[in-house]
């Protein structure tokens, strides 16, 4: 709820609601503050000037825009006033701890001197803030009041317009002093609601920002995920996996020894364990992928798939690690589907960078009507894409063709 | 045989070299990583190298970028490389570097007998895949494959090639005569449209390159 949305109301709930009070309650403080700002800049600059022969002083006057991020934080706080929207400070974290870090950064940051630019002008229409609420509050109370004046025997002087002194203009001046009242509430409401706009654009973080934070946080996390895949692989590799080669070696070695069918048994079980193994830990994280790039991955798919897959990777370069990942198991996924549901003879992988989006795409000429979120999967992989702010799309009409295709954004 | 071995995993280094011990070949260095492999190379010139494909200290494909270096150095230095890949773009660039090279899954070292003739061969510049590899290869179904031609027993005898057999080991792996092996390789390469290529190595390297060449 902000003042706008209240007076956007019928008038008779506007006037009896808090807002009107609230508006004059923020254009009131406003100049206490501007003035309180201003008490400190002078103070700062006029010690920065005298102790400018010092080069201390010169330092002093830096801090002059520094004063308005005090400023801009009780402003924000006042803002609550008027608009229940939350307000963030545009300020980043210092990257280090220490006054200097954060100096320097505050220094640097447009949000600084935006905000000391909302400082001056702010300062400045604090005028306003006084006057406006003054003449309306003031000039109302005496109208309102006419009446009982003129019934006292004092007269009112409009200047050389004229004068009030009869009971019956009297009258008419209480109505005026109502009315004029009524509309200045709305004034004030307009005033505060345009100063409280003006706060939120200089001195807010926008939300788009707040926007950007939470996807690079997605895209972090889904990075991290895909380094613990990684590990995992690495640790399955060096762990276990040479474990049962050691144990195939030694028990090759012993059938050197002593011929026997339990040994050859054994052996054989250990080298079926160490291809599920070896299977297992593909699924998990291929190292071809990271050693050999998305072609040589999508090729050993394609070496494995019960189906024949055409295969056509062309990248003028190497994508990011979690965008590699992301477009790797969407094939390996759509291969699977194909695989499991399609009834197609035949695959094809299409892989290509076209205009800073790295597009994959999936096509089979088996019997379509494949959906997204019918447990195959697809659902999970549009999550998996959409991290890194890409699309998948499925056509896959009755009687096909099915056609996945993927787009993620990629700088190559 | 002098042999240089490359493994960073110490159980499976002990291992590879009480194998080859028991063969009476000489493990003249056992190193850890892919600096030490090309330092151990350039003072002990042995007469192979054994080496594994992921190692320090990167943890990737070290092992396969330093044997592929080693060949680039000394092209007639046979080399195998044991993996746990079987992701044939691991062999692929190794082979390409001509004989002398082999390809196997760590695993295939158990069947000692058949590792040590699969050394054996290498060093005497043949040119050895895994069967598993190379079965990954032929199942791979393609639209209007030449492959899609082959009867099932031709296909057996491409895996046997391809494993860098003779055709008297052929004969005898598939009890026929070696007469029926010679006619089998001979339909095989004019069904793939290959010309005859004189010894064993180039033969495999040209069928493996002619399946490369359809991916």
């Amino acid at each position: 709820m902000t003042v706008w949305r209240a007076m956007a109301r019928n008038p008779l709930r506007f006037l009896l609601s808090s807002w009107p009070w609230r508006s004059i309650a923020y254009l009131a403080t406003g100049p206490l503050v501007a003035v309180g700002w201003l008490a400190v800049v002078l103070v700062v600059g006029a010690a920065g000037v005298l102790l400018a022969p010092l080069v201390v002083g010169l330092g002093l006057l830096l801090f002059v825009p520094l004063t308005a991020i005090g400023l801009a934080a009780v402003e924000r706080r006042r803002l609550r006033l008027l608009d229940a929207r939350p307000a963030p400070s545009p300020h980043r974290e210092p990257a280090a701890p220490g006054w200097r870090p954060w100096l320097r950064l505050r220094l640097r940051e447009a949000a600084t001197w935006r905000e000391f630019g909302f400082a001056l002008l702010f300062a400045l229409l604090g005028a306003v803030d006084v006057v406006v609420p003054f003449v309306i509050i003031v000039g109302s109370s005496v109208q309102v009041g006419s009446a009982y004046l003129v019934g006292h025997g004092d007269q009112l002087q409009y200047g050389p317009y004229g004068t009030v002194d009869q009971p019956e203009e009297a009258w008419v001046g209480v109505a005026a002093g109502v009315a004029m009242f009524v509309v200045g509430l709305y004034v004030m409401a307009v005033l505060a609601g345009a100063r409280a706009a003006l706060a939120r654009l200089l001195l807010v973080r926008p939300v788009e920002d707040e926007l950007v934070a939470v996807r690079a946080s997605r895209a972090r996390m889904a990075d991290a995920f895909e380094a613990e895949r990684r590990r995992i692989e690495r640790d399955l590799h060096d762990g276990a996996q040479q474990r049962l080669t050691g144990l195939i070696m030694t028990l090759g070695l012993a059938r050197l020894e002593t011929p026997s069918e339990l040994i050859d048994k054994a052996q054989q079980d250990a080298r079926a364990a160490l291809a599920e193994l070896r299977d297992l830990v593909r699924g998990i994280h291929p190292s071809v992928l990271t050693d050999r790039g998305l072609r040589a991955a999508v090729e050993s798919l394609a070496e494995g798939a019960p189906v024949p897959v055409e295969v056509d990777v062309e990248l003028p370069g190497r994508p990011d690690e979690g965008v590699e990942s992301a477009a790797y198991f969407v094939i390996a996924e759509a291969l699977a589907n194909v695989v499991k549901h399609s009834e197609a003879d035949r695959a094809r992988v299409l892989v290509r960078h076209q205009g800073r989006l790295l597009v994959v795409e999936v096509r089979d000429d088996g019997k379509g009507g494949a959906r997204a979120g019918e447990g195959s999967g697809l659902q999970g992989l549009a999550d998996r894409v959409a991290v890194y702010d890409g699309t998948l799309r499925l056509a896959s009409p009755p009687g096909g063709p099915t056609i996945l295709r993927v787009e993620i954004p990629c700088e190559l | 045989m002098r042999v240089v071995i490359a493994e960073d995993s110490v159980l499976l280094r002990e291992g590879l070299s009480q194998i080859l011990g028991r063969f009476e070949h000489e493990v003249v260095a056992a190193v850890g990583d892919a600096p030490g492999l090309a330092a151990a190379v350039a003072e002990h010139l042995p007469d192979i190298v054994v080496t594994d494909v992921r190692m320090p200290p990167g943890f990737r494909d070290e092992g396969l970028r330093a044997a592929l270096a080693l060949r680039a150095e000394r092209p007639e230095l046979p080399i195998l490389v044991l993996s746990q890949y079987v992701e044939q773009s691991y062999a692929s660039e190794l082979l390409q570097t001509g004989g002398g090279v082999g390809y196997l899954l760590k695993d295939r070292v158990g069947e000692v007998a058949e590792f040590i003739d699969a050394l054996d061969r290498v060093a005497a510049g043949g040119t050895v895949i895994d069967p598993e590899v190379v079965r990954r290869l032929l199942s791979r179904r393609r639209e209007h494959s030449p492959l899609e031609r082959l009867t099932e027993r031709e296909r057996e005898v491409l895996e046997l090639m391809a494993e860098g057999r003779s055709n008297g080991a052929i004969a005898r792996r598939l009890v026929v005569s070696e007469a029926a092996v010679i006619k089998h390789v001979g339909s095989i390469l004019a069904k793939l449209d290959l010309p005859p290529a004189p010894d064993d190595h180039r033969r495999v390297r040209a069928v493996l390159l002619y399946l490369r060449g359809e991916l």
